[in-house]
């Protein structure tokens, strides 16, 4: 094959890639149990180990330039590595969010919890498995699959509504609680954006296979009543 | 605005068909590309439209080629006056063995145009952005330009005798990427006055400087768009697999 060279790096580059995602998809969870569990020094572990992830992010985008320099790609290929460098950075602002749920574990700290926490979890979990298939929809360049991880998004802004009128409620009967609310709904929202930049990178998929740059996250998608399941 | 409108180009070597059904519309002021594999029939393409193949033996053209709405290939054409209009850029500079003014002159002579030679010479020269380089030497041999001075040079002699369309075969392949830029930049302000058809064999040139690229593939037009849509997202696979290299 006249393309083995850029074949193979190409390959190695979204290996990169996967693996980056891979750890960005464990930290979404991970950032919620060490909320749940109050383990203030596994959420400091997990702000540190963030470098780690913008260092690996940093290193494709370098070598995705170096690809794009040294093999001049076309079409396709050019829409891949493209989508590389998007994808690349949404999975570093995913870690961020995780980052910031981390953060919101060592503000709360170990004192008594407003409530137990079963519908933020659930809304991790729901995002972690977004990202998964995302990024397996990638690998297999499956458009359908994409297009149907986005409108899974609904089921996480259903639960994010959810969540901030059940808080609202807590806020309401004892104004004391605001502050812990407050950062319970900060932690809800960076999952809401999690899955907005899952949505983000649904889209580069469809981009890396049709060439069609489409928003697949249009909210009037999600006015039938779509419930959380 | 459309300059030229190619219709059902058939074009024979002999028995061998080298074009088959080529129907294309070249927008003035506009730079088409043509790109392909070698034997593709890109530049047998670019030479019916100023009739550069009349002389090939067993040569024989079927379908119209229309300059602004006349059949060049119409009995009584003047082939003179046609490739005057239709002037052409070769792969290799090949100046005359003459001063860089004789060069410019030579055209302009031989068809006995009008005006003050001196500033039909001063005006190509400045128009190939070569004007400044060679202003103090106009009497000195042509030949003693570095390479992509006398390619420059050739564009300045082929838009000496007021052309309406520059055909280029291949300009850019004997010159040095500072060379190759200065004559990709030198199309654009081309351009704006002069309809320009170029083949070449450097898709990163098609893709830098065409406004519509052309893909033949043995023989055919595979595909013809807009640049920025052939090369981010062709309509053909086989278009895909060349320009990325898996084909051809």
């Amino acid at each position: 094959m006249a393309r083995d060279t850029f074949e193979k790096e190409l390959a190695t580059l979204e290996n990169s890639l996967l693996d980056l995602g891979n750890i960005v998809d464990l930290s979404i969870v991970e950032a919620v149990e060490i909320l749940r569990k109050q383990d203030v020094a596994a959420a400091k572990r997990l702000i540190i180990g963030d470098a780690e992830i913008n260092r690996r992010r940093f290193a494709i985008e370098a070598d995705t330039l170096v690809l794009i320099a040294r093999q001049q790609p076309m079409a396709r290929d050019l829409r891949t590595l493209a989508a590389v460098l998007e994808i690349a950075t949404e999975l570093e602002r995913i870690a961020d969010y995780s980052k910031g749920n981390a953060r919101i574990a060592v503000k709360l700290g170990t004192k008594p919890p407003l409530k137990p926490l079963v519908d933020i979890p659930r809304m991790a979990r729901r995002g972690s498995e977004m990202l998964r298939n995302a990024l397996m929809s990638y690998t297999r360049r499956d458009v359908q699959m994409a297009r149907a991880i986005a409108a899974q998004d609904c089921e996480i802004d259903a639960l994010y509504d959810q969540i901030y009128r059940e808080l609202m409620t807590y806020v309401i009967s004892d104004p004391r609680n605001i502050e812990d609310a407050s950062q319970l709904m900060w932690c809800a929202h960076n999952l809401e954006r999690t899955a907005d930049r899952v949505v983000n990178i649904c889209e580069r998929v469809v981009f890396t296979v049709t060439g069609d740059m489409i928003e697949l996250d249009d909210p009037d998608d999600c006015l039938d009543g779509d419930e959380p399941t | 605005m459309e300059k030229f409108r190619v219709e059902h180009l058939n074009f024979h070597y002999g028995d061998k068909l080298a074009l088959s059904d080529i129907s294309i519309s070249i927008s003035d002021r506009r730079i088409t590309a043509l790109i392909g594999p070698s034997g593709c029939g890109k530049s047998t393409f670019l030479r019916c439209l100023n009739r550069m193949n009349d002389t090939i033996r067993g040569a024989r053209v079927e379908g119209r080629v229309l300059l602004d709405g006349q059949d060049i290939y119409a009995r009584g054409t003047d082939v003179v006056e046609l490739r005057k209009r239709v002037g052409m850029v070769f792969q290799r500079p090949n100046p005359f063995p003459q001063s860089i003014f004789d060069n410019i002159a030579f055209g302009p002579r031989v068809l006995g145009l009008e005006g003050d030679l001196h500033q039909i010479v001063e005006e190509s020269l400045r128009g190939a952005v070569l004007w400044d380089e060679v202003k103090d030497k106009l009497k000195q041999d042509a030949l003693g330009l570095s390479l992509g001075q006398q390619q420059r040079l050739c564009i300045a002699r082929t838009i000496a005798v007021k052309p309406e369309v520059i055909l280029m075969d291949e300009p850019c392949s004997a010159l040095d990427p500072i060379a190759t830029l200065q004559i990709e930049e030198l199309m654009q302000s081309l351009k704006e006055e002069y309809s320009i058809v170029i083949v070449t064999h450097n898709m990163q040139q098609a893709s830098r400087v065409s406004d519509f690229t052309g893909f033949f593939w043995l023989g055919e037009m595979v595909e013809f768009d807009v640049t920025e849509r052939v090369f981010t997202r062709p309509a053909q696979r086989i278009t895909e697999d060349y320009i990325t290299g898996r084909a051809g």
